[in-house]
């Protein structure tokens, strides 16, 4: 999140699309009642009418990974209908930059594609530079080179009919949307995005989010109370994980993993990865503070501080492509925490199939899961898995001290509130047993190779770590003394400070502010004194757009900060997201996008696929794209196997899309009778047209159909779900949650076992969202 | 005592259904057997070991699609059938509004089960007694909200003085439902559940017309009616 759960209560106008926030994360959905009560219009856009939408204003019906052609059409009626907050995309976005010359989009794809290789050459996605390197710029939006103008172009072909031909969104409806939502342009007016999984599983997920990004630089809403991209993390702790380096592409705080290819040695990581301007030139002293807290004594300037013994990663480590190398039997050992990928994970007859080409096994879990027993599942024979599985229980998080880390950043403490069960030990324990088993096994060995294990600076007690300690070296802290720093300002990039993650620097400087429980009493809902946002504890990010370039507030009611003239420094509600002290009129005082190299939010921003949203259809789609064509996300490579095959419209003509239950977290609440007796049984969700023309009645079992596999489950006839009429067509949907599996109290059949295994072209998430399926009455 | 009372504001319940697993807890009730039968409410209907259950209507006629949500539990009301229909004298109601059923004093006469206008009461068939919603009776007397209440994240559910929730929720109606209703100030001689209905209560499945003294009449005559019946009123 750019801002925060609270900070939701603040908007005039939410807009959630992707996400069923009352089932998935009901107790945000109080804010959302809050900013309501106070006015504000809720919109949900998604293929179902859920719980949500019973909640919402408007329910706008959307066909299953069109999200793109949905948002480019508020894109296009923003600009069109002159909604635009001007003042603020001249200021703060890269809209005014000129493009090379020879930048231009054709026929459903970006200048420079070279077919062979599928990828593209992004010569021409440059700005103009002047002779001071600075992008040449119009602040009139007028130039036919600009941004603002190549982004006008681009989505002019996005009109409201096109829209309800391509979403199968009725004009109507569209136009009475973009009325409300594009009305918080208007200065003095906020509007927020909620999403989740339903904006990212897709092929083109990374590109959806950035259809977030530059409807809110247009209108103006980054940076505001009530404003903002808000992502609704799935768990207490999923931005936790992120934070530390979770994702196979990152190192804790964003640091960048290291590659063979890119990085061989810490000059050329250091080189590739400190950007010329913006925040980032810090990163050597976030890098050098992290290896110093991994190695210590060890890590020092005459060896790179260790830099060698980090692996380096080479190809796609992404989650698909691990699948394929177990299958393929090139990985031979596995360990999930917290996660089971044999009902989670896309196309799961596949993923099953490949735990059983591995060596060994280990599941740390509550309750034993369908990963743990894979060798069991139906229509396998347990003689022939070889794969050895240690099933270790896990503590439940009453059972263990630490932090969470929630969607708005909040850094938050949780006490111990009683001892595990039995044989049952924290994460935390697990971890630190591990590495301090390896290390004993390792004395004495004089090899190379296992430097980096001995090496390891590693201090956290016996048996069950000390989280305290954790803390502190994630608040990073001097080497000398071994005080902590007061944040990440104070870190080098010498050896002389160890930094666990830099992101997260402040939060224990004298105190662990994670456990601050101080409860604002008036403002904006920021709660400064309750727990610790990172970074610096700053509540809304970007938030010197939250004022006019002259520092004066958009909305005097709801400030974040303001310039304060007299004093020479910024005041407001929050934590400045910038140089407290740095004028309006200061060189760089109007570059709020600190994160950027040139400090300006980002209309016109690379990504794998260009550096504008196109839309193009799902893997799996019923019709063909009506935008160009471009059939598919061209970037996207789609591994072909005979477990990986791709359905046509002609045999599997329905639209299937999956999601969560509010009574069920993952499988493991199957196990919970209270749980189980709400939601009882697989089910799918079914329209009432098109349980008429299968012949399914309400509550009789059915069976769904994909080229990968088929499932049984009870049918859920609703007048929820509807068919699309697209460009004079009919297209029937179906909806499935994912949460069964075949062990448990409530056993049944995994929607996964349905979905394909192909992910987004910038990210690899698997496109969960949107494939095809048929139906048909009886087991 | 002061009469307290729930107010649930069916405009904020998300139907996220935490009341009901939040009661079962409390109450050591045990997980139905259940199977989805084509509606996501489930139990299907409330039982001797369900005693609050979150009900969904689905429509489609008039204003769009509707989903409805509504808690359903025991009202407590203060002309309380189940009290006065009892033999057994197992019914106790609390100055503070709770109508609660003392399972050492029922004997699965079934009175109560027959006459509730809102069908709440309901016999265990394994321990051949009734059984509903006490109101957390243990809970409110040592200064604890019900459990439900407790646990509702999104602001549905209060506890409170009964006066106090009955203006509140009137306010709310006049801000925000034009054509809403609040039930419960004086059905069944006043309930001790009061909803904030932002349409007619029909379309949550709630009796309309149990605010007068035709109320009174039919409910004389079930009790009459018990009392004539060929089983008559136990005795001890």
């Amino acid at each position: 999140m750019t801002n925060h759960w609270i900070d939701i209560g603040n908007s005039d106008a939410i807009l959630i699309i992707g996400s069923n926030v009352a089932e998935t994360h009901p107790i945000a959905f109080k804010w959302i009642a809050a900013a309501q009560d106070r006015g504000a219009t809720v919109i949900h856009v998604d293929p179902r009418f859920t719980r949500t939408s019973a909640k919402a204003d408007i329910h706008c019906a959307l066909r299953p990974g069109t999200d793109i052609a949905f948002m480019g059409g508020l894109i296009r009626f923003a600009i069109e209908e002159n909604l635009v907050n001007r003042e603020y995309v001249a200021a703060y976005t890269n809209g005014p930059y000129l493009v090379h010359p020879g930048f231009g989009f054709k026929d459903g794809l970006f200048s420079g594609f070279d077919e062979a290789n599928r990828r593209y050459d992004r010569t021409t996605w440059a700005f103009q530079r002047g002779p001071d390197g600075q992008p040449l710029a119009d602040p009139a939006l007028q130039h036919p080179h600009c941004v603002f103008q190549h982004l006008r172009r681009h989505y002019a072909r996005y009109t409201p009919d096109m829209v309800a031909a391509v979403t199968g969104v009725p004009r109507e409806t569209f136009l009475k949307v973009a009325r409300l939502f594009c009305a918080t342009g208007a200065p003095g007016k906020a509007g927020t995005i909620l999403y989740a999984m339903g904006t990212t599983h897709h092929t083109v997920g990374s590109q959806n989010v950035r259809c977030h990004t530059i409807l809110q630089l247009l209108l103006g809403n980054m940076g505001l109370a009530g404003g903002g991209i808000n992502a609704l993390r799935g768990h207490a702790n999923v931005q936790g994980s992120t934070d530390f380096g979770l994702l196979y592409g990152s190192l804790p705080g964003y640091l960048a993993l290291p590659r063979q290819q890119d990085h061989p040695t810490l000059a050329s990581y250091l080189e590739k990865e400190t950007p010329k301007g913006g925040f980032g030139v810090n990163n050597p002293k976030f890098f050098i503070s992290l290896l110093k807290a991994w190695w210590g004594d060890k890590a020092v300037k005459d060896n790179d501080f260790c830099y060698d013994y980090l692996p380096k990663v080479s190809g796609d480590c992404s989650y698909p492509a691990m699948f394929e190398a177990m299958l393929a039997g090139k990985l031979k050992g596995l360990i999930v925490i917290g996660q089971n990928p044999a009902i989670s994970g896309a196309n799961v007859g596949m993923e099953r199939k490949a735990l059983g080409e591995l060596d060994w096994l280990v599941v740390r879990d509550l309750f034993p899961t369908e990963t743990a027993s894979f060798w069991n599942a139906p229509g396998v024979d347990p003689t022939a898995i070889k794969t050895e599985v240690f099933l270790t229980p896990a503590s439940t998080y009453l059972e263990k001290d630490g932090s969470v880390t929630n969607s708005g950043r909040w850094i938050q403490w949780r006490y111990r509130v009683t001892e595990p069960l039995g044989a049952a030990r924290s994460d935390g324990w697990f971890i630190n047993n591990l590495v301090l088993r390896l290390k004993r096994l390792y004395v004495g060995s004089l090899q190379g190779k296992d430097r980096p294990v001995l090496d390891l600076h590693w201090g956290y007690g016996e048996d069950r770590p000390d989280v305290d300690r954790i803390a502190r070296e994630v608040n990073g802290y001097y080497w000398v003394d071994r005080k902590q720093v007061r944040n990440f300002t104070a870190l080098k990039d010498d050896g002389s400070t160890a930094c666990g993650n830099w992101i997260m620097s402040g939060f224990y400087f004298e105190e662990n502010r994670a456990k601050a429980r101080k409860v604002e009493l008036e403002g904006i809902g920021a709660h400064l004194g309750w727990a610790y946002a990172w970074p610096l504890n700053r509540r809304i990010l970007y938030n010197r757009a939250s004022a006019r370039p002259t520092g004066e507030p958009w909305d005097p009611d709801r400030i974040v900060m303001r310039w304060d003239p007299v004093a020479g420094r910024w005041v407001g509600n929050d934590i400045p997201d910038f140089r407290a002290d740095l004028a309006p009129s200061a060189p760089g005082g109007q570059n709020p996008f600190i994160m950027r190299p040139d400090g300006k939010g980002a209309l016109f921003a690379p990504l794998a696929e260009g550096p504008f949203p196109e839309h193009y259809e799902p893997f799996e789609s019923p019709v063909s794209n009506l935008l160009s064509k471009v059939q598919r996300n061209p970037l996207v490579r789609l591994k072909v196997a005979d477990w990986n095959t791709l359905g046509d419209a002609k045999q599997f003509p329905i639209v299937a899309t999956t999601y969560r239950l509010a009574e069920h977290h993952h499988a493991t609440t199957r196990y919970l009778t209270w749980l189980v007796e709400m939601m009882p049984n697989m089910f799918v969700e079914i329209g009432r047209e098109l349980a008429e023309e299968k012949g399914i009645k309400n509550g009789e079992v059915c069976t769904v159909v994909s080229a990968r596999g088929q499932i049984r489950a009870v049918a859920c006839v609703t007048d929820r779900l509807k068919p699309y009429t697209l460009d004079g067509r009919t297209v029937h949907q179906v909806g499935l949650p994912w949460h069964w599996g075949f062990i448990g109290i409530s056993r049944g059949d995994s929607a996964n076992l349905l979905t394909p295994h192909v992910g987004d072209a910038n990210t690899q998430i698997p496109e969960f969202k949107a494939f095809l399926c048929d139906i048909r009455r009886g087991g | 005592m002061a009469e307290m009372a729930i107010l649930i504001d069916v405009s904020r319940c998300t139907a996220c259904r935490a009341c009901q697993v939040a009661c079962k807890e409390w109450n050591q009730l045990p997980g139905e057997a259940t199977t989805f039968a084509g509606s996501y409410q489930n139990p299907p209907e409330l039982s001797a070991t369900t005693w609050t259950l979150v009900q969904f209507r689905e429509s489609a006629d008039g204003n769009g699609l509707q989903w409805r949500f509504r808690k359903a539990q025991c009202m407590h009301c203060t002309d309380a059938i189940c009290h006065a229909v009892c033999p057994n004298d197992a019914v106790t109601k609390y100055p503070e509004g709770n109508v609660v059923i003392n399972p050492e004093r029922c004997q699965g006469c079934l009175r109560c089960v027959e006459s509730c206008p809102f069908q709440v009461p309901q016999l265990n068939p394994a321990t051949k007694k009734t059984a509903k919603c006490r109101g957390c009776v243990d809970r409110v007397m040592n200064g604890l909200p019900p459990a439900c209440v407790k646990t509702c994240t999104s602001g549905a559910l209060r506890y409170g003085l009964r006066a106090r929730l009955l203006r509140e929720a009137r306010a709310r109606r006049d801000r925000h439902f034009p054509s809403g209703v609040v039930y419960g100030e004086r059905e069944m001689g006043g309930l001790h559940v009061l909803y904030l209905l932002p349409d007619r209560p029909a379309l949550y499945g709630l009796p309309e017309g149990l605010a007068g003294s035709a109320v009174l009449g039919a409910t004389l005559a079930r009790v009459t009616r018990f009392a004539l019946s060929p089983r008559g009123w136990p005795r001890k």
